[in-house]
């Protein structure tokens, strides 16, 4: 099976992973940009420390002496509760503090303050330097201050920081991944709509599509348009050449048929007589079977994709009972309509054509001057014609076998018929979710046929 | 009464002329919807029988162009008995179809369903002795004296009116009553001159049996 892929998803899942691209970019420079501030201020404060001590430093009779200030420290505090280390060397002889806590790894330059991240104490510590030039006497004393600090603060504000940005981020996300679903849906109804408008049609519309459509699907249905225009042009063909051949046959066999009615009319003997009628019921014999072939073929073709046209099979009923009532006329039958609204959907053509060759066979097996009734009726949840009529019946044997193809009743002998009126009747109306009935006539000796159909 | 036949078969057309002719019609015969056209301006026609292709075009295209102009009533003929052409024959304003090969008793049966709907027309009426017979709608008058003849005994009494003092036999009768799908036996034609015999009786109609030959209707 082709795997069904949908724009919509893809592009929903496209612009899904613009959108976390986006959040992945914004949340780790955001982190890094915490970390940085988080790291500068502590090299500032730091710095600060690191250059109040060297502040406090003096000489007094030629010693370097110093007085450690609190504040020095009170500002480190006032970051986090980080452990400071500190140590301060004048000429590389430590005045106070750590005496291992690292020093600079290059002789700072006077006045700059270093900064390192060295490891002390089995800790990671950020330490800032400083040097000042003391004048002891006449010397001049390098005083090295150092004050360190461990990174646990720094670590967790960044770390908070970053934890916020990530929170925020996958909010963005989620918000961008709910976006892109609507976006895609927006982007894409007006092909949901197009193809709706295609499916909607009926089996045999194959009218241009008209309706307006975004210019990327203007191909589509130029495409559509120009395969439709070929479909019909070659079932036009194919029915040109349908009626093209029915005429050529038919036409000659109607010479024949009046030719014979015409020999017959001066016939003297009864053997000529009885060979022209039956050259003319060989003639009906088989216009009538062609007829109903063509029939079949054509419910087989329409029960297909099924038309869905919803119509008052009582409307139905006496249209088709109007153009069967010269036949019936011709027998003095009486053709006695009983008809309420009952509405179904389906194919007019075929439910006429199931219709009419039944009312075709009572007219056929019913004896002179008899009447056949159709009743149409309405329930809630089927519609139902019946006809009965005071025929013959349907003779021995299961009724429901007479809807095969080509089978006939065992008491049809001498009457023309092909055998697929029943069938095409059975077919019409198994196509449309129904069923054909077919029993006694309850209130005579005939035949009872009931159309069972779904209401609409 | 007066046909124009529209059918481009040569064949065809004269045999269904003859055979209208044999039923006592005029018929005027036009092999394209061009003489058609010249036929329909020159005379009036009872009906029209149009087949549907002719070489130069479609013979329900002419209908739905000309209908407008042809009070005529128009039974098409058509080679399709399938349920599309018939509605596009009648939505194109023909008044009935038939589907060849016809029968020509129920072209007439149709044809005169057609002309009911249409109104019908006194002018078919035929005088038999002092009655007057409709065979369009059955009917027969004598003064007040009114019988309604049931079809069967129109088409009867219809072959008698149009061939007055000829006599026919059983088997003739037959054909020009029945079908030809169903076997009906010589015998069902005595049952229905018996029931004739008995309604046109009392307007002074007998038909005389003819030993040997057949039936002759007698208006004396």
């Amino acid at each position: 099976m082709i795997p069904q892929i949908s724009i919509g998803r893809r592009l929903t899942a496209l612009l899904a992973g613009v959108a976390a691209v986006l959040s992945l970019l914004s949340w780790s420079m955001v982190s890094g940009l915490a970390r940085q501030a988080a790291a500068q201020s502590q090299d500032n404060v730091l710095a600060a420390s690191a250059t109040t001590i060297a502040e406090t430093v003096r000489s007094e009779q030629g010693e370097v002496r110093l007085e450690l200030p609190y504040s020095a420290f009170s500002m480190l505090g006032a970051i986090s509760e980080d452990r400071v280390f500190y140590k301060v060397t004048a000429g590389g002889t430590l005045l106070t503090g750590y005496a291992d806590l690292p020093a600079p790894r290059a002789d700072p330059a006077s006045g700059r303050i270093t900064f390192q991240t060295e490891d002390y104490l089995g800790e990671a510590v950020r330490t800032a330097s400083v040097r000042r030039n003391v004048l002891a006497g006449t010397r001049a004393v390098p005083v090295d201050v150092t004050v360190a600090q461990t990174l646990g603060g720094v670590r967790a504000i960044s770390g908070q920081l970053s934890r916020t940005a990530a929170g925020l981020s996958i909010a963005f996300f989620i918000v961008a991944v709910g976006l892109s679903a609507l976006a895609a849906r927006t982007s894409l109804r007006p092909l949901n709509s197009f193809a709706q408008a295609v499916s909607r049609r009926g089996p045999s519309d194959l009218r241009p599509l008209r309706r307006d459509t975004p210019s990327e699907l203007a191909p589509l249905r130029s495409a559509l348009n120009r395969l439709m225009d070929r479909l019909g042009q070659s079932i036009r063909r194919s029915e040109d050449f349908i009626a093209e051949a029915a005429h050529r046959v038919r036409t000659p066999l109607a010479t024949v048929r009046t030719q014979a009615e015409i020999a017959l009319r001066s016939a003297p003997d009864a053997d000529a007589r009885q060979r022209l009628r039956q050259i003319i019921r060989a003639v009906d014999e088989s216009s009538r079977s062609a007829g109903q072939l063509l029939d079949h073929a054509t419910v087989a073709f329409r029960a297909e994709d099924l038309a869905q046209d919803r119509m008052d099979l009582g409307v139905l009923v006496t249209q088709t009972a109007a153009a069967l009532e010269p036949t019936a006329t011709m027998k003095d039958i009486r053709l006695e309509l009983d008809t309420a609204p009952a509405h179904v959907n389906g194919d007019a053509v075929l439910l006429d054509s199931a219709l009419r060759n039944i009312l075709d066979n009572a007219i056929k097996y019913s004896p002179e001057e008899t009447t056949v009734r159709i009743k149409v009726r309405a329930a809630e949840k089927t519609a139902r014609i019946t006809v009965s009529d005071d025929g013959p019946g349907l003779g021995d044997g299961p009724a429901r076998a007479l809807t095969g193809r080509f089978c006939r009743g065992s008491n049809t002998e001498g009457i023309i018929g092909s055998g697929l009126g029943l069938t095409i009747a059975a077919e019409v109306l198994e196509a449309h979710g129904g069923q054909l009935d077919l029993g006694p006539n309850p209130e005579g000796n005939g035949t009872c046929v009931t159309f069972v159909l779904p209401s609409a | 009464m007066r046909y124009l036949l529209v059918e481009d078969n040569a064949e065809l057309a004269d045999s269904v002329v003859k055979r209208l002719a044999m039923d006592g019609h005029a018929v005027d015969h036009a092999p394209t919807l061009a003489d058609a056209d010249a036929c329909l301006r020159t005379a009036r026609y009872d009906l029209i029988l149009l087949d549907v292709m002719l070489p130069d075009g479609d013979g329900r295209d002419f209908l739905a162009r000309s209908r407008a102009q042809i009070e005529t009533p128009v039974i098409v003929l058509t080679a399709r008995a399938q349920v599309s052409d018939r509605v596009g024959a009648l939505n194109q304003g023909a008044d009935d179809y038939i589907t060849k090969p016809f029968d020509f008793s129920e072209l007439e049966a149709r044809v005169r369903a057609v002309l009911r709907r249409r109104g019908g027309s006194a002018r078919n009426e035929i005088t038999l002795g002092t009655a007057l017979f409709d065979p369009m709608s059955g009917n027969l008058r004598l003064g007040e004296d009114n019988v309604a003849l049931r079809n069967r005994e129109t088409r009867l009494l219809e072959v008698f009116a149009r061939h007055p003092g000829q006599t026919f036999s059983k088997g003739q009768l037959l054909d020009r009553l029945f079908s030809f799908d169903a076997d009906v036996t010589e015998n069902a034609i005595e049952v229905y001159v018996g029931r004739l015999r008995r309604q046109i009786g009392p307007l002074g109609l007998r038909i005389e049996t003819v030993r040997g030959l057949g039936y002759r209707l007698e208006t004396e």
